[in-house]
C-alpha cells in the first residue's frame, strides 16, 4: 500500500468493520458465553440473572447412566441414544457421501459429452430446502408411494418403509446423501481438474491400468481438498437435522434421533424448557464438532509425514 | 443405425469409445434417474386429482375416469369397458358401486335400465388430466396463510441479502484496502465464526432475539445470520485485485472514503457480489432451524415453516403438501438453470454453501 493511506484517520477502518463486529459480538461470541452460563444454571427461566447456579448438574444429568452401553439406564436417555445414533449415523453417511461424490466427480471429470448437463443433475438438490427434499422423499416412501408402486410391479409386497427402525434409518442416510453430495462432488471436481493433465499423459505411455492411475496418481493429488471434503461433511453430518426430522420424526421410537433434534427438544419442543440440559449438550456437541476437526488435521499431518 | 452408434461412440482424438466409457456412462444415467426421477415425481404428482392420488400403484401421469351426462342422472356418470360373456366389450355407465357389484346403464340408451355388473369385469376409461384443484385449494383454504408466508420469506430474504451485501462488502473493504493495526485480528475473529455453527448456540441466540423484542418478528430471523465469514472472506480476496492507484487518485479528487467505497471498489466488485449474494438469497429462502425456534405465531411464518407444518396437524394432505413443495422449490430451481455456473465455482472455490 502506498503512502497516501497515511492521511487516512485511523478510525475509519474500524467504522467500515463496526456493523459486522456487532453482529458477531451479538449473535456468535456472545452465544458461546452465554451458553456456558445457561449450561451451569437451572430453571425453566429465561434469563440468565433469574437462574440458580447449579454448578455442573445440567452435564452430570446428561452423563447419568448406570451403564454406557445400555441407553435405557441413562437419566436422559433420548441424548445418549441420539448419541449412539450419530455414532453409527456420522461415519456411515460421511463416506458413503464422499464416496458417491468421488465416484460423480471422477465420472464427470472424463471426456464426456453434456457433461454441464450432468453436473447440473447431480448438484441441483443441494439448491433445495431441506423440507422440500424431506417431503419429496415422504412423497415417494409412503406406503401407497412411488417406491412400493416399483416393487410392487416387479411382484414385491407393500413396505412401511419410515416405519421400521433399521429401514428408517437406512433412508435417513440415503436422502442426506441424495440432497449434499452434489456439494461436495463440485468441491471434488474443481480439485480433479486441477491435476496437470501431462500426469495423465504419461501413465498413458507406461500404459498404467485406470485403477492404477486412479490411486497413484488422482488419490494422492487429490488429497488436500479430500480432507476438506471430509471435515466439511464430518461436520455437517453431526449437526445434521432439518431433513430427518421431517422424513422421520426422529422416529419410529427414536431410531433416526439426532444430536441437534435432541437439543431442539429439550430447549424449545417440550415444556417445561430446559434450556440449560439444551446448553450443556450442545457444548458437549460442540466439543465434539471441534475433536472430529482436530482428529481429521492430525490424521492428515500424520499422512504427509508418512 | 451404424451412423448413431458411430456418433454416440466418437471421441475427441481417438475412433472409438472403449469400456470405461459406457460404464461412466451408465453410471450418470443411473444418477439422472435418481437425482431427476423423484422430483419429477413430485411436480407430476402435484397435477393429480385427488382420487388420482389415492391410487394403488400410482399412475405415472395425471389420469381421470372419464364420465358422461347421461339423461335422467344429475351428475356425470364414470364410464366403464365391460367385458360381456361372449368376450366382445361395451362401454357403460357406473351409477353405483355396492361391494363386488356395480349398476350400470348404457349411456347411449339409459331408458334401457340398469345392469348389475360384476366389478372384474369392468376397467374404467382413463384418460390424462392435469388437476390444478391442489394449487386452487392451496390458494383458498390457507388465503391468507399462504400469502403471508410467501411474503415474509420474500422480504427475509430480499432484506437480508441485502444488508450481508453491504455489511460484508465494507468489511472486507476494511480488510483489503487498509494497512491498519488489528486488522489480522479483526479478519481472524470473524472468520473464527465458522467454528461455531449456529446449532450450539441455538438457545443463547433465542434469548439475545428475545431480549431485542424481536421474538415473532422477521427481524429476529435476519439479524443473526447477516455477517457470513465466507462471504467476508470472498470480497477480501477479490477486493485485493482491485488496483489501489484507483482508490489514490479518487482521494486525489477529494473524495471521502465512503464514496471510493461506494463509487470505486464496490462496482468493482460485482463479481464476487453477486456470488455472495446467490448463496445469501439459497441460505435465507431454505432456512428452516432458526425461523422454526424465532417465528412461532402462525402469521409470521415462513414458507419452509409452513411447508413443514403440512405433516402434523391431522396427517398428511399430499395434494396441499405437494403443490406446496413445488411452489416453495420453483424459484430456486428456476435460478439454478441461469446461475448453475456462478453457484458451483463459488462453492469450489470458497466451500461455502
Amino acid at each position: 500500500m502506498s503512502g497516501g493511506t497515511q492521511r487516512v484517520p485511523r478510525w475509519i477502518p474500524w467504522a467500515f468493520l463496526a456493523p459486522n463486529l456487532a453482529i458477531i459480538a451479538l449473535f456468535s461470541l456472545a452465544p458461546v458465553a452465554i451458553n456456558v452460563l445457561y449450561s451451569v444454571t437451572g430453571s425453566d427461566n429465561l434469563y440468565p440473572s433469574e437462574r440458580p447456579f447449579v454448578g455442573l448438574d445440567n452435564y452430570r444429568t446428561l452423563l447419568d447412566c448406570e451403564s454406557y452401553l445400555d441407553p435405557s439406564s441413562c437419566s436422559r436417555d433420548l441424548f445418549w441414544r441420539a448419541l449412539g445414533n450419530a455414532l453409527v449415523f456420522v461415519p456411515t453417511q460421511v463416506l458413503a457421501m464422499i464416496g458417491v461424490a468421488l465416484l460423480t466427480a471422477v465420472a464427470l471429470n472424463r471426456d464426456i459429452r453434456a457433461r454441464g448437463f450432468f453436473r447440473g443433475v447431480f448438484f441441483f438438490p443441494v439448491m433445495l430446502s431441506p423440507v422440500v427434499v424431506a417431503m419429496t422423499w415422504v412423497w415417494l416412501l409412503q406406503r401407497d408411494g412411488a417406491v412400493n408402486g416399483i416393487l410392487g410391479s416387479l411382484g414385491f409386497l407393500k413396505v412401511s418403509w419410515l416405519a421400521d427402525p433399521t429401514r428408517a434409518f437406512r433412508w435417513s442416510v440415503f436422502v442426506t446423501v441424495w440432497a449434499h453430495m452434489g456439494f461436495y462432488m463440485v468441491i471434488l471436481l474443481a480439485g480433479l481438474q486441477s491435476i496437470p493433465a501431462d500426469l495423465y499423459e504419461a501413465a498413458k505411455m507406461d500404459r498404467a491400468s485406470p485403477w492404477r492411475v486412479f490411486t497413484r496418481i488422482t488419490l494422492p493429488l487429490l488429497k488436500p481438498v479430500l480432507l476438506v471434503v471430509f471435515i466439511l461433511a464430518t461436520i455437517r453430518s453431526v449437526q445434521t437435522f432439518d431433513e430427518i426430522y421431517i422424513l422421520t420424526g426422529g422416529g419410529p421410537g427414536s431410531a433416526t434421533k439426532m444430536m441437534v433434534h435432541y437439543i431442539y427438544e429439550t430447549g424449545f419442543a417440550v415444556q417445561p424448557r430446559n434450556y440449560g440440559l439444551a446448553a450443556a449438550a450442545s457444548l458437549l456437541l460442540g466439543a465434539v464438532l471441534l475433536l472430529f476437526t482436530a482428529l481429521q488435521m492430525r490424521l492428515a499431518r500424520g499422512g504427509r509425514d508418512a | 443405425m451404424p451412423s448413431a452408434w458411430a456418433f454416440l461412440s466418437r471421441r475427441h482424438g481417438r475412433i472409438r469409445a472403449d469400456w470405461t466409457d459406457w460404464v461412466t456412462y451408465a453410471y450418470l444415467m443411473l444418477g439422472v434417474l435418481v437425482m431427476l426421477l423423484p422430483v419429477l415425481w413430485v411436480v407430476l404428482s402435484s397435477f393429480k386429482s385427488e382420487g388420482n392420488l389415492l391410487e394403488f400403484p400410482p399412475t405415472v401421469l395425471p389420469e381421470t375416469i372419464e364420465s358422461v351426462k347421461v339423461e335422467g342422472y344429475n351428475r356425470p356418470l364414470a364410464l366403464f369397458r365391460v367385458k360381456r360373456d361372449d368376450g366382445s366389450e361395451v362401454l357403460m355407465a357406473q351409477v353405483r358401486r355396492v361391494g363386488i357389484r356395480a349398476q350400470m346403464v348404457d349411456p347411449a340408451n339409459p331408458g334401457a335400465g340398469r345392469v348389475v355388473v360384476p366389478v372384474e369385469r369392468a376397467t374404467a376409461l382413463r384418460k390424462v388430466h392435469v388437476s390444478t384443484e391442489n394449487y386452487s385449494k392451496l390458494l383458498a383454504t390457507a388465503s391468507g396463510r399462504i400469502g403471508s408466508s410467501v411474503y415474509n420469506t420474500v422480504f427475509i430474504t430480499v432484506v437480508a441479502t441485502l444488508i450481508t451485501l453491504v455489511m460484508n462488502s465494507m468489511a472486507a473493504f476494511a480488510l483489503s484496502k487498509y494497512r491498519f493495526r488489528g486488522s489480522n485480528v479483526a479478519l481472524l475473529a470473524i472468520l473464527a465464526t465458522l467454528m461455531i455453527p449456529a446449532t450450539v448456540v441455538l438457545v443463547p441466540i433465542y434469548l439475545i432475539v428475545s431480549e431485542l423484542g424481536l421474538n415473532n418478528s422477521l427481524w429476529g430471523v435476519i439479524l443473526p445470520g447477516l455477517s457470513t465469514p465466507t462471504g467476508v472472506f470472498l470480497l477480501r480476496q477479490y477486493m485485493l485485485t482491485i488496483p489501489d492507484e484507483l482508490l489514490e487518485a479518487a482521494r486525489m479528487d477529494h473524495a471521502s472514503e465512503w464514496r471510493i467505497y461506494w463509487r470505486v471498489v464496490l462496482p468493482l466488485a460485482t463479481p464476487a457480489l453477486a456470488v455472495v449474494a446467490i448463496f445469501s438469497i439459497m441460505s435465507r429462502w431454505n432456512d428452516f432451524l432458526l425461523p422454526l425456534i424465532v417465528l412461532s405465531r402462525p402469521e409470521v411464518h415462513t414458507l419452509q415453516i409452513a411447508l413443514a407444518g403440512f405433516t402434523d396437524e391431522n396427517g398428511i394432505q399430499y395434494g396441499m403438501l405437494l403443490a406446496m413443495t413445488t411452489l416453495t422449490a420453483l424459484p430456486l430451481a428456476l435460478g439454478f438453470i441461469f446461475l448453475q455456473r456462478y453457484i458451483t465455482t463459488g462453492i469450489a472455490s470458497t466451500g461455502i454453501k
